[in-house]
């Protein structure tokens, strides 16, 4: 596809000929995130088909909406927010709930105080730079996330890997920031117990003491 | 501070947003206390992990076809360019 835009060509300057108009802004607009928001949608509802709908409805829903979007946040921000919606909508019909918050009030696995411990310690043998180019390494990734509870799944996802802030992703799950929060610590401690448990360097395991203080 | 407390404020260190008088005492339990340093490190290369990775490749026949529709609703909208 022929896009007469440089890639430096800045979001601001691509939404304003969009709205402006300007078809072309609004491809190099989709194509710039497209891909983002499908990785996103199949990590989320773990279902191609699906994530091609939410895809699509995102692009869609961008189009129609463009005139409304002001800026306040940024573009990636605010068409991450669409399919991030759009995804959860999916997962709240099929658990068969009406109602728009999931599962907001504060659960006993939402307490601070019962936050597993880390139990597997031990230095990775190889950096992420090496890791992230393995196949294995790819497999072992989806599956510990297909292995985290729902609601911790899509914390990691906004917040830590399309770096939505706090805010946004409480905003976003409809969760207030404190469980939002507990639910991330959750999700990094238990990918890092997975994930070390077979990157980690079993001569180089440390154990805790188990009453540390200093 | 303990181990336990350490944990609690994990976020917050990773994500750079701790308050920095809490900063120095999580630090100063780090410097001497390895496996938490290693936990630290371990969380932080988990979340780089993450976000490297390779995305999902969008299958080309979708993306052809979303590109078409979204041509067709283009034109819908602004019918006069």
């Amino acid at each position: 596809m022929t896009n007469q835009f440089p890639p430096e060509t800045s979001d601001a300057k691509l939404v304003s000929r969009a709205k402006a108009g300007e078809l072309d802004a609004f491809e190099a607009l989709t194509n710039r995130y497209e891909q983002r928001v499908y990785g996103l949608a199949v990590r989320m509802l773990r279902q191609e088909q699906d994530a091609e709908d939410v895809t699509q409805q995102t692009f869609l829903s961008v189009l129609e909406n463009l005139e409304g979007f002001r800026g306040e946040a940024s573009f990636s921000t605010w068409v991450l927010r669409i399919a991030s919606h759009a995804a959860l909508k999916i997962i709240r019909k099929r658990k068969g709930l009406n109602t728009v918050s999931l599962e907001e009030a504060t659960e006993p696995s939402d307490d601070l105080n019962s936050i597993p411990h880390p139990e597997f310690i031990a230095d990775w043998r190889q950096s992420p730079e090496h890791l992230v180019e393995q196949n294995e390494v790819r497999r072992l990734l989806d599956d510990a996330l297909t292995r985290l509870d729902e609601k911790h799944r899509l914390v990691f996802l906004l917040r830590d890997v399309e770096g939505l802030s706090v805010k946004e992703t409480a905003a976003a799950l409809e969760l207030s920031e404190g469980n939002m929060k507990v639910r991330l610590l959750r999700a990094r401690l238990q990918l890092r117990e997975e994930l070390t448990r077979v990157l980690g360097d079993p001569a180089r395991q440390l154990v805790r003491s188990p009453h540390h203080n200093e | 501070m303990k181990c336990e407390e350490l944990l609690a404020m994990l976020n917050e260190y990773v994500d750079g947003t701790i308050d920095p008088a809490v900063c120095v005492e999580f630090e100063k339990h780090m410097a001497g206390c390895n496996p938490c340093q290693v936990v630290v490190d371990n969380i932080r290369q988990t979340i780089t992990l993450y976000k490297d990775g390779q995305p999902y490749a969008m299958p080309v026949q979708f993306r052809e076809r979303m590109h078409d529709g979204l041509r067709k609703k283009w034109k819908e909208k602004f019918p006069a360019r």
